[in-house]
């Protein structure tokens, strides 16, 4: 983009894995018959009193120390006034001038350089309900029907600083954060089913200017996948906007997934001013620096720790310890294979070919897949004792991953032992020579090379079950006989 | 005088609602009055002070994350001026 740099800050919403949610004992579950997880509270009915749920605190306390923030002494609620039907209140109950937790950072990886992306702030608040607009969109819709299950339901709000410089940036803050929040098991982290959502603050500046450009927020990114398109094109808009000396409209855009492009959804009405103030329902936080020390010493070992321990400690390669360590089922199906059976690279090979091919194939998570540790270790120590063949190990694996059957069961049931008979492989070694003059003569002549050849076709007369050591030391035996 | 008539236009906005001319008159008298009185407490030192949060001394209340019984579906949507589907059916948003 020559001249130009891009400045962008995310602001990341969080859906909290509580029970309950954040003000009252309403469910949280995700789905649900419309209107049938609400009571008074999260309706907003005349003289109800909203009470924190505690676990919303500690999940955020966590949060919030997992992305290297401070944790407030003292915090509250605020009401963030607004029209707009998805909250009945006609306010949305979050935190303004006490956020939990602020000053943070993530360290990101892009392209072999780090860069330190700093962490505005995290605070609660709670989520709104969702409106399904009775027409083609919202400003052609004559009305819109609103489910408030979701509302009330707990989120923490990440604000980054706008340290972000491009698109891959971007999504490489958004991965890791990903990542160390499933770590910390606080929220699913699901991009697709909400649980996991971002907006982007984008602009524009002449390469070294110190000024910030003039910003537009866009909204509606469902996948990693639509933040980097999304920002992308949103960076190029405005760069051809002000080629064509025009000014870039401080505005909020909506990313069209189908179309590709970002799409003003100003209106003319819209004057966003939230006249905040303090929630006068909920009590201010005094958070104790005891807990928050607890919680502290309570949390895992947290994605980056881990990919150096595997470099480190297990000689993974950094590219398979940054895969294996990007997610944290894939890193305890990792770490529960390998307390079975210390095969470092062997298990980190299987998980990076074979087991990331089958899900990214099923688009599957691994939990959702009937492969175990178990099962993973089990064979390895079979292809380690010359029960089966790695090629074979193939299949058996395959075949875990569908029915999660036990592998001994698997080479049992489907006559996979591998082949070490001496007998009976000489027996297909000369059926193979006597099939194959030309190749025969080849390697007498001196081109070795055809000897792969001859290995390859009597491994598929033994559908890949003979022990490779003995067809390589039988053939060269009878070839040099010849 | 301490706000204009666009003042009370904004406020009027922000709030959704519409003022007649002489309503807007009306009401930028009345702010005006109370922005009056808040010019008394204005003048009280209130440096060193630390900002209220709440109007009583207490903090941390909290509950456990403990399910409760929801409304009965017939309840919620009870004094909805119009539904549909088990939803609010409300107006033209934007």
């Amino acid at each position: 983009m020559g001249q130009y740099e891009a400045v962008i800050g995310l602001e990341v919403h969080v859906e909290l894995k509580t029970k309950s949610k954040i003000f009252c004992g309403c469910p949280t579950e995700f789905g649900g018959e419309p209107n049938t997880h609400v009571c008074p509270i999260c309706l907003g009915l005349p003289g109800v009193l909203p009470v924190l749920n505690k676990k919303v605190l500690e999940y955020a306390i966590k949060a919030g120390l997992a992305i290297n923030c401070s944790i407030a002494e003292f915090s509250k609620f605020d009401r963030k006034n607004y029209f707009y039907p998805d909250l009945t209140k006609a306010f949305q109950t979050s935190q303004f001038d006490l956020p939990i937790a602020e000053h943070g950072h993530l360290d990101i990886n892009v392209n072999g350089e780090i860069r330190r992306i700093g962490i505005t702030r995290l605070h609660m608040e709670e989520d709104a309900g969702k409106l399904t607009h009775q027409g083609e969109t919202i400003s052609s819709s004559l009305s819109s029907l609103a489910d408030y299950n979701r509302a009330g339901v707990p989120l923490v709000e990440i604000v980054s600083e706008p340290d972000l410089r491009s698109a891959e940036e971007a999504k490489a803050y958004l991965e890791m954060l990903k990542a160390i929040i499933e770590y910390i098991d606080v929220s699913d982290v699901k991009m697709e089913q909400g649980s996991l959502r971002c907006d982007a603050n984008i602009s524009i500046r002449p390469v070294g200017s110190k000024e910030l450009g003039t910003r537009t927020e866009v909204k509606n990114l469902n996948s990693f996948r639509s933040v980097q398109r999304a920002i992308e094109y949103e960076i190029q808009r405005q760069i051809d906007q002000v080629e064509e000396g025009e000014r870039i409209i401080q505005e909020t855009r909506t990313w069209d997934e189908n179309k590709g492009v970002t799409l003003s959804l100003r209106s003319k009405e819209e004057a966003h001013d939230y006249r905040y103030f303090p929630e006068p329902d909920l009590t201010p936080l005094v958070i104790s620096r005891d807990w928050v020390e607890e919680l502290k010493n309570g949390l895992p070992e947290l994605p980056e720790a881990k990919k150096l321990r595997l470099i480190a400690d297990h000689g993974l390669p950094e590219y398979d310890a940054g895969v294996i360590t990007s997610s944290r089922t894939l890193a305890d199906f990792y770490d529960k294979t390998v307390s079975l059976h210390a095969d470092y690279k062997g298990i980190s090979n299987w998980i990076m070919v074979e087991l990331l091919k089958l899900l990214n194939a099923e688009n599957m998570e691994i939990s959702e897949s009937k492969i175990s540790p178990e099962g993973l270790a089990k064979m390895l120590k079979m292809i380690e004792n010359n029960t089966i063949s790695g090629k074979i190990a193939k299949q058996v694996f395959e075949e875990m991953f569908n029915t999660g059957k036990d592998p001994e069961a698997i080479v049992k049931e489907k006559g996979l032992v591998q082949i070490s008979d001496e007998g009976q492989i000489n027996a297909i070694v000369e059926q193979v020579i006597a099939n194959n003059p030309k190749s025969v003569e080849d390697f007498k002549a001196g081109k070795e090379k055809s000897i792969g050849f001859l290995v390859g076709q009597i491994m598929k007369e033994t559908k890949g079950q003979a022990n490779p050591g003995v067809v390589n030391k039988l053939l060269k035996d009878k070839l040099n006989e010849l | 005088m301490k706000i204009s008539i666009k003042d009370v236009e904004y406020v009027a906005l922000l709030s959704r609602l519409e003022l007649t001319d002489e309503e807007k008159v009306e009401q930028l008298r009345e702010l005006n009055k109370i922005l009056d009185s808040m010019e008394v407490l204005n003048k009280v030192d209130t440096s060193g002070v630390e900002p209220l949060a709440h109007v009583l001394p207490i903090h941390n209340v909290l509950r456990e994350d403990e399910l409760r019984a929801t409304l009965p579906k017939e309840k919620v949507l009870q004094n909805a001026p119009e539904e549909d589907e088990g939803m609010f059916k409300v107006p033209k948003i934007v």
